[in-house]
């Protein structure tokens, strides 16, 4: 379910780091909490985030959800294309539903994240 | 100290069919099954069931049950006739409301009122306190299942499945046969602004008419809907929701239900009626607007709003509109700054969305 070559955060961000950048978005379990995705606000290019910062906002029909930063990094690429469809956020968070392509600026915050195995015990933590 | 969640006749076939279930008033209710727009959508275009059986059901009947009613209600009661029913409330001497409901006739000496799930208890007190002798009042939530059908396509979903001549039910009226073999009312309502029906079954043939329902309807385009859809699909229609829109501390006339407080003479005095005649003639001092945004941005219910960059209100119900592709929600603001096409301001979490008053209903369904 959840791709092994993939970081995760306990908040539900992924990030898949090639080649130096890291893509960056939710995971499915996050996206099936929220519902139906229809608004997503994201920075602007050239932010510098710190691990645990908010960086941007998605809301379903229904609720409400921040999105935090799973690395320290800087913002190089937006996916301008998912906040005109963030539905996408839905089908496919785990590709065409990156958010952001970022820098990371400290190795240290990604070494800390989860792999695929760890964040599948912690989804099944959660829902208990 | 959470109190232990109540569950409908239907909790097992929610959980079969993978509903995502929440607590609502108390209840352990279904909020979606294959998605909250999915679901939205196939009510507006084909169909969609809902589970209501945490609504509440009172019987008033009697010799006296009529002069109770009118007594209790804001709306003439003496116009009903058998097998028709009618939008009201339970209004306070204030001219707010304790609830709103649907009172269904079923004969001169017995009627049927749907209450909101949460204020089953507290309406139950309230009219119990006001019973006169000559009228039984009994609480008969849990006597009946209740299924929302609803959609263009709900008529031809339920009809093989009873006996009643479907067509000639009219809107808010209903009638008393049998669906599936079991005894039901089956009535033109709904919450949702399209056609539709509501089903009153014994809780223990629930499941199997929801099942049939289901298997009869899914050809058709219906989905099951949960909670999550019926907010949207209500707001949309500008239907109020008790608690959110109106409560004891407004008015009726400044929640916009003037068209259920009657002053005919029939009618005669009820609570509330001073203050409503008052408001009704002069105007109340305020009273509730649909608004849509015209920025990026989702009002929700509790976000300050905004006139001339002041907070003047706050948004009771906002929603993004499945149907409508945008953001809307409803206020309370001065009556003098109520006019369609006034500008405000939605204070979305610490950004300024701008939004316009709006005439509403949002959605009204094409009448055929």
């Amino acid at each position: 379910m959840y791709p092994q070559e993939y970081r995760y955060s306990k908040d539900h961000e992924w990030i898949l780091v090639e080649s130096g950048v890291g893509r960056i978005g939710i995971t499915d379990y996050a996206q099936k909490q929220l519902g139906d995705v229809v608004f997503l606000d994201l920075p602007e290019v050239g932010r510098t985030l710190k691990a645990g910062e908010q960086f941007g906002t998605v809301e379903s029909v229904k609720a409400v959800s921040e999105l935090y930063a799973p690395v320290t990094c800087e913002v190089v690429q937006v996916n301008a294309a998912l906040v005109e469809k963030p539905e996408t956020i839905n089908k496919d968070p785990h590709g065409a539903a990156w958010m952001i392509e970022v820098r990371v600026t400290d190795p240290a915050t990604l070494e800390a994240l989860m792999d695929g195995t760890a964040y599948q015990a912690h989804v099944d933590s959660e829902a208990k | 100290m959470a109190e232990k969640l109540r569950t409908t006749p239907l909790y097992e076939v929610h959980r079969e069919s993978g509903a995502k279930m929440v607590p609502f008033g108390g209840w352990d209710m279904p909020v979606e099954y294959s998605g909250l727009i999915a679901e939205h959508m196939a009510v507006r275009t084909a169909a969609g069931l809902f589970d209501v059986s945490h609504m509440g059901q009172l019987e008033v009947e009697g010799e006296g049950a009529l002069a109770f009613l009118q007594r209790v209600t804001s709306n003439d009661v003496a116009k009903l006739v058998d097998g028709q029913a009618q939008y009201s409330s339970l209004p306070l001497p204030s001219g707010c409301p304790v609830d709103d409901i649907i009172v269904y006739r079923r004969s001169e000496r017995r009627y049927l009122i749907v209450v909101n799930a949460s204020n089953t208890e507290k309406d139950w007190t309230w009219l119990l306190a006001q019973r006169p002798a000559a009228c039984g009042l009994h609480n008969l939530s849990d006597q009946y299942a209740l299924l929302a059908l609803q959609g263009p396509r709900a008529e031809a979903i339920l009809q093989p499945l009873t006996p009643l001549p479907l067509k000639e039910i009219a809107f808010y009226h209903f009638a008393e046969g049998r669906v599936l073999g079991h005894e039901a009312i089956v009535a033109r309502t709904g919450y949702t602004g399209e056609d539709g029906f509501e089903i009153f079954l014994p809780p223990s043939v629930a499941a199997s008419v929801w099942r049939r329902l289901v298997e009869e309807g899914r050809p058709q385009g219906l989905l099951p809907a949960g909670l999550g859809a019926r907010d949207t699909l209500r707001l949309e229609a500008k239907m109020m929701l008790y608690g959110n829109d109106m409560d004891e501390t407004t008015t009726l006339i400044e929640a916009g239900l003037s068209w259920i407080v009657s002053l005919e003479e029939a009618k005669g005095d009820f609570n509330g009626r001073q203050v409503l005649a008052a408001q009704k003639k002069e105007g109340a001092p305020r009273r509730i607007v649909g608004f849509e945004t015209t920025e990026r941005g989702i009002p929700r219910h509790g976000y300050p709003v905004l006139l001339d960059g002041a907070p003047a209100s706050t948004v009771t119900s906002g929603t993004f509109a499945p149907y409508l592709q945008k953001s809307i929600g409803l206020c309370y603001l001065p009556a003098a700054r109520a006019a369609v096409g006034t500008p405000l301001a939605v204070d979305v979490r610490g950004r300024r969305v701008a939004a316009r008053v709006v005439s509403t209903p949002f959605y009204r369904r094409p009448r055929p």
